[in-house]
């Protein structure tokens, strides 16, 4: 019985602290349901979904570390600004890629499937199935790192096809024909054309 | 269709791109030609054809349209986890089919599905991956777009083995592959927005894309992780 309050009394103590250390699956599970539960009540509104987005999804993601994967060895070539300029405009890209492919869900189901891993783990894999009617259900793997801040997400693979590997050749590409900065212009440049379609 | 692709696989060997080239995709020149051939039957033709479509009919009705394809597809699938050595998921594909054609009317329901039993994704091209063969170089397609030469060589035994090619009077048989086709486009609707807002250059986001994607399947979505510096 002593025990059993201690361990209570232990719980209350620590429980204010565990926000930052939520389990990477159970995070994973929360934000999805969170935001699924938000999207379908603001359905269609797109600057809505933007905002939600930008508020519980984004602090979950580390948007330097992707931006790095993306790059490849050309990231250590550019410069602190770059880096920095580099980041942001993939974030902005991102998102709205996102808030398009999160304006069509309608009535999927989530399968959240066990997580994976030992306790001291420090990078995992938390994968997800999104079942939908009368087709084949799509994986969603996200690749997380524990921070000091949390998990966070470095990379998220949809149907086996990495989000971060895909952007690779193209970054390339675009290095090897016009530099870095010309990397930083092709994508404000298509952030532009995006915001102005809407 | 098919004396296309022998064209192409052909004309594709002579010609060849500036700058530096990717050894995934060493017919690159080509292969963006034909791209950009199918991007314009694509803008004129197929995505009006596919908006129409969803537009015109109700989502319920499309997606027994689309179950009623999709069940066809599973005896083949089927018969490619026999060919892997996956007999367990070669089992639950020909009882997905005989569940879904009964119970789900010709398959217009999938109970399967709805009674826990997955669908699989297999093909000629993903049983070639299973015992060993590489993709070879990406070929773009005409109509049908990416490909690499080992998926497009595991094209044909399945245009053999295409159930709707048996349909007689002709009539009805072409009605069937348009409407195959037309549903075929409209689920990718959705897909195609998305890569058109993601894309920095379209072809070879959608190359890249590929060429993961049919490795992931290859491995049945458990693929050796590759490392990103």
């Amino acid at each position: 019985m002593k025990k059993a309050l201690a361990a209570l009394g232990f719980w209350f103590f620590v429980t204010p602290g565990l926000a930052q250390d939520t389990p990477p699956d159970a995070l994973v599970k929360n934000v999805t349901l969170e935001v699924v539960e938000l999207i379908t009540k603001e359905k269609g509104n797109r600057a809505k979904i933007v905002s939600v987005i930008e508020e519980k999804v984004l602090p979950h993601f580390n948007f330097t570390a992707m931006t790095a994967l993306a790059m490849g060895q050309n990231w250590g070539k550019a410069s602190p600004e770059q880096k920095k300029r580099l980041t942001e405009e993939f974030r902005t890209l991102l998102v709205r890629t996102y808030a398009s492919a999160l304006a069509a869900y309608s009535e999927q189901k989530f399968d959240f499937r066990p997580l994976r891993a030992k306790p001291t783990d420090t990078d995992v894999t938390v994968n997800v199935r999104v079942l939908q009617p009368g087709g084949q259900p799509v994986t969603l793997d996200y690749s997380m790192e524990k921070t000091a801040n949390g998990w966070k997400v470095y990379d998220v693979m949809v149907g086996g096809v990495s989000l971060v590997a895909n952007y690779r050749t193209e970054f390339a590409n675009a290095v090897r024909s016009s530099g870095i900065d010309g990397l930083i212009k092709d994508l404000q440049t298509k952030n532009r054309a995006l915001a102005e379609k809407k | 269709m098919r004396w296309l692709l022998v064209v192409t696989l052909f004309a594709s060997g002579c010609a060849t791109v500036d700058g530096e080239r990717d050894p995934r995709d060493p017919w690159e020149g080509t292969n963006r030609a034909i791209y950009r051939f199918n991007e314009t039957f694509d803008e004129y033709l197929a995505k009006p054809v596919a908006r129409a479509y969803v537009k015109v009919l109700h989502q319920e009705i499309r997606t027994r349209i689309a179950n009623f394809f999709a069940n066809l597809q599973d005896p083949f699938i089927g018969l490619n986890n026999f060919l892997q050595g996956k007999f367990e998921d070669g089992v639950t594909d020909l009882a997905r089919f005989v569940i879904n054609s009964s119970f789900g009317l010709f398959g217009i329901h999938d109970v399967a599905s709805d009674g826990g039993i997955d669908k699989h994704d297999e093909d000629f091209g993903q049983t070639f991956g299973h015992w060993g063969m590489g993709p070879g170089p990406y070929v773009m397609l005409p109509f049908l777009s990416s490909s690499t030469a080992r998926d497009a060589v595991g094209l044909v035994p399945g245009w053999y083995l295409d159930p709707i090619e048996e349909v007689r009077p002709i009539n009805l048989r072409n009605s069937l592959v348009l409407l195959r086709l037309t549903n075929t486009r409209a689920e990718l609707l959705e897909a195609s927005r998305i890569l058109e807002e993601a894309a920095l250059d379209k072809y070879v986001f959608q190359r890249d894309a590929y060429l993961q994607r049919r490795r992931s399947l290859v491995y049945d979505g458990r693929p050796p992780r590759e490392k990103l510096e």
